[in-house]
């Protein structure tokens, strides 16, 4: 068995149902909104699960296989939520040719899921990204908002610490 | 009046390496020794060097202080600012010299640069209008509107010789003239900031550094094809330069620099933001359009040409960032100097981002024509480690890789063609000897693998098929007849693929194949990774004479596969071995050998 989370059921709140009319309201005659739309459901939810899409769906007037569509075109897009803590690892190639790859395999191993996955606890999900612009402190990875930059394999464990 | 400014980076390096805290320090010190009438901090863009980040200047001297530290911040103040004595320990040392401590452009890595597109990058607060207009920010704009026709315009660019800087190289003014020349009811101007090169980050400085300079072009753009408004197309990746266009577009509106009747002239003109959502294939102008409207980036046939018919169906152009960064230079100081730098096709400078194995990884502007040996040996300052160089990489994943043999070959469009590679938007990553070539060209693959919008059969079945290739190379199970077939389906792609993303996906690996052929040999006929990166072709063994028997290597080996008695030579079990070196990075005796 897997030990990543495949599906979690739909938790979305009144609150914030409420936020996503609203923003829909306000960029409902702006020509080209859907992918506004899709980011800012996504600021507001974490993800895009159906749920969400098919409220836009509604609101727009725009038919569910065009969301779903551009909603899984864009690697932006999220249709799984995300775990408390999501680890990027780089793999632009200044980072690669400094070995991103193998802080890649080490955290793979260490948290034993595959990148695009969440740990069992939704704590930790992993994934690969193409630069994060800081090429000057290959290789890096981050982990939320926060950059770590000229790292070894071995720093993996203590940086993954501070989150446990 | 202040009497001093310190200058921090606040780009996505030196962020990333903690300026934000570093900033906060500082005006708490400063407060705290009651200078803060006296001396003022600005925030600034890239400066370029972004391997010595956090970067630091303090002027009116232009001390230069390198990689500072949040402990640093008191000294600074206190022994800097206070009583006007540098701190020695934290300037970067080749600014120092017998004679004293001279200016950082004199230094290597700054010496052979020439800054257009980045003159005002590391130089201002892009935060603050005022500064922009202050380096003859907007006086371009102004210049176009009162004293310039569109064909004045055009005849200027089209004199410089300026080129599409995002990687085709179509001259500029040539494009303008173009969609000037189609009449509609609306028509619009886009900028491509969807920098999607992995390991390129010129756009994403010059709109950190300097994001008026980009509003600015554009607007002239808008009243040469007769355009009312204006798209910037940018990577949400990029947090920093977001918020700082929307910062200054907000400015440049409050200003009446953008919106109704600008400088009283009638002209009308507006820009918004897009952000990309993390598609490479958007960088190509058809599917930027189409993800613009709010549809699957997914690009179409080419003609219609944007020129005539682009976004939502209207005569288009779109410009790069560093493309638009030039223009009002260009305006202000005339075709003929700009024409007069570069090589006679390729005129003006080029910004890379300089990164991999050398030593100051960052932001370089050059004039065309720099060989690729004054970058990397000189402004790059070499290889570190002692390691010799092996090959660059420009042009991301659509370029090739360029060995020691073109060194010194001028760095122009159609040189780097010619030795089968190419421009690109600037990215330039060097590698040693270290890195595998076939592990290259496998590594860009698996990115356009990924990246392959699957519209075109040639692009998404290709890229799949060739990187099977590959795989099979790098673990041994290739024969000399798969080369054979690499080269022909690199051809079919070639011909047969929608967009530019297909077409040129193979590069990578027909440039490593031509440039690195005997690399791929000995995977294929020797079962050997020269540069041992290759794990299937790697084994790892213990030399008995070396072994101390210290069984470090065997408690750390994560497979199990390491044996032996104290004190005893240790051995390891091939059939278990997962390849990963730890026993090789552990072992004190260097009696561990790889290969």
């Amino acid at each position: 068995m897997s030990l990543a989370k495949k599906t979690v059921p739909f938790q979305g709140t009144k609150e914030q149902e409420e936020r996503l009319l609203e923003m829909i309201r306000a960029h409902k005659d702006q020509k080209g909104a859907l992918m506004p739309v899709l980011q800012q459901a996504q600021d507001i939810y974490g993800y895009l699960p159906i749920e969400v899409q098919k409220i836009i769906s509604d609101e727009m007037q725009v038919p569910m296989e065009k969301i779903y569509g551009v909603a899984t075109f864009y690697s932006q897009f999220a249709l799984q939520p995300k775990g408390k803590y999501r680890i990027s690892v780089c793999l632009g190639t200044a980072c690669y040719v400094k070995g991103s790859g193998k802080i890649y395999e080490k955290i793979q191993e260490m948290l034993n899921i595959q990148g695009g996955e969440c740990t069992m606890d939704g704590k930790f999900s992993l994934e690969a990204c193409r630069c994060v612009g800081a090429c000057g402190l290959a290789p890096v990875m981050m982990i939320n908002d926060e950059v770590y930059g000229r790292l070894t394999p071995d720093d993996v464990q203590t940086i993954l610490d501070k989150y446990e | 009046m202040y009497r001093s400014h310190v200058l921090v980076c606040g780009g996505t390096g030196c962020t990333s390496s903690g300026s934000e805290q570093i900033i906060k320090a500082l005006e708490k010190e400063i407060e705290k020794a009651g200078l803060a009438e006296e001396v003022c901090v600005v925030r600034t863009g890239c400066h370029g060097l972004c391997a010595l980040g956090p970067i630091m200047i303090v002027y009116p001297e232009a001390t230069f202080y390198s990689m500072v530290k949040v402990e640093d911040v008191p000294e600074i103040v206190s022994e800097h600012l206070l009583k006007g004595r540098v701190v020695s320990r934290l300037v970067y040392d080749e600014t120092i010299t017998e004679k004293g401590i001279q200016s950082l452009n004199e230094t290597d890595f700054y010496k052979k640069q020439h800054r257009i597109a980045l003159r005002n990058c590391g130089v201002i607060n892009p935060e603050d209008i005022e500064e922009y207009i202050g380096r003859d920010g907007y006086q371009a704009l102004a210049k176009v509107l009162k004293e310039m026709t569109p064909d004045d315009v055009v005849k200027c660019l089209l004199d410089s010789g300026l080129r599409g800087r995002g990687g085709g190289g179509f001259p500029t003014g040539r494009k303008w003239q173009l969609a000037m020349g189609n009449q509609a009811d609306q028509k619009y101007v886009c900028c491509n900031a969807d920098e999607g090169d992995p390991g390129a980050f010129m756009d994403r400085s010059v709109l950190e550094g300097d994001p008026h300079v980009v509003l600015e072009a554009m607007a002239i753009a808008g009243y040469v094809i007769g355009a009312s408004q204006g798209y910037i197309y940018v990577r949400a990746e990029y947090p920093i330069a977001v918020e700082r266009l929307k910062i200054a577009i907000n400015q440049a509106r409050e200003y009446g620099l953008l919106g109704k009747d600008i400088f009283g002239s009638g002209f009308d003109f507006d820009i918004d933001l897009r952000l990309g959502a993390g598609a490479f294939v958007c960088g190509e102008e058809t599917a930027l359009m189409t993800s613009i409207e709010g549809k699957r980036g997914e690009p179409h046939p080419r003609p219609p040409y944007p020129a005539v018919k682009g976004l939502f169906e209207k005569p288009t152009i779109l410009n790069n960032v560093e493309t638009f960064a030039n223009i009002p230079q260009i305006i202000l100081n005339g075709a003929e100097w700009f024409a007069s730098m570069g090589t006679e096709k390729s005129k003006g400078t080029k910004v890379f981002a300089l990164g991999g194995k050398v030593k100051n990884v960052g932001l370089v502007e050059i004039p065309m024509g720099t060989t690729l040996r004054e970058i990397v040996e000189e402004i790059g300052g070499g290889i570190p480690n002692g390691k010799k160089f092996k090959a660059a990489q420009t042009g991301g994943p659509s370029g090739g890789c360029i060995s020691a043999e073109n060194y010194d070959v001028p760095i122009d469009y159609d040189n780097l063609i010619a030795i089968g590679s190419m421009m690109g938007s600037g990215g330039l990553i060097v590698m040693d000897e270290d890195t595998c070539m076939v592990d290259i060209a496998k590594f860009f693959l698996e990115f356009t693998v990924d990246e392959s919008c699957g519209k075109c059969t040639p692009c998404r079945i290709g890229t799949t098929r060739l990187l099977e290739l590959l795989n099979k190379i790098t673990e041994g199970k290739a024969t000399m007849e798969d080369l054979d077939k690499i080269e022909e389906l690199a051809e079919y792609m070639k011909q047969n693929s929608l967009c530019a993303l297909g077409q040129t996906a193979a590069n990578p690996v027909l440039s490593t194949l031509k440039n690195f052929r005997e690399e791929y040999i000995a995977h294929i006929v020797d079962k050997r990774c020269p540069a041992g990166v290759c794990k299937s072709l790697l084994s790892y063994s213990i030399d008995p004479d070396k072994c101390k028997g210290c069984t470090l290597c065997a408690k750390n080996c994560p497979a199990g596969a390491i044996s032996g008695e104290r004190k005893e030579p240790h051995v390891i079990d091939q059939s278990k071995c997962v390849k990963c070196g730890v026993c090789m990075t552990k072992c004190k005796f260097g009696a561990i050998e790889k290969k």
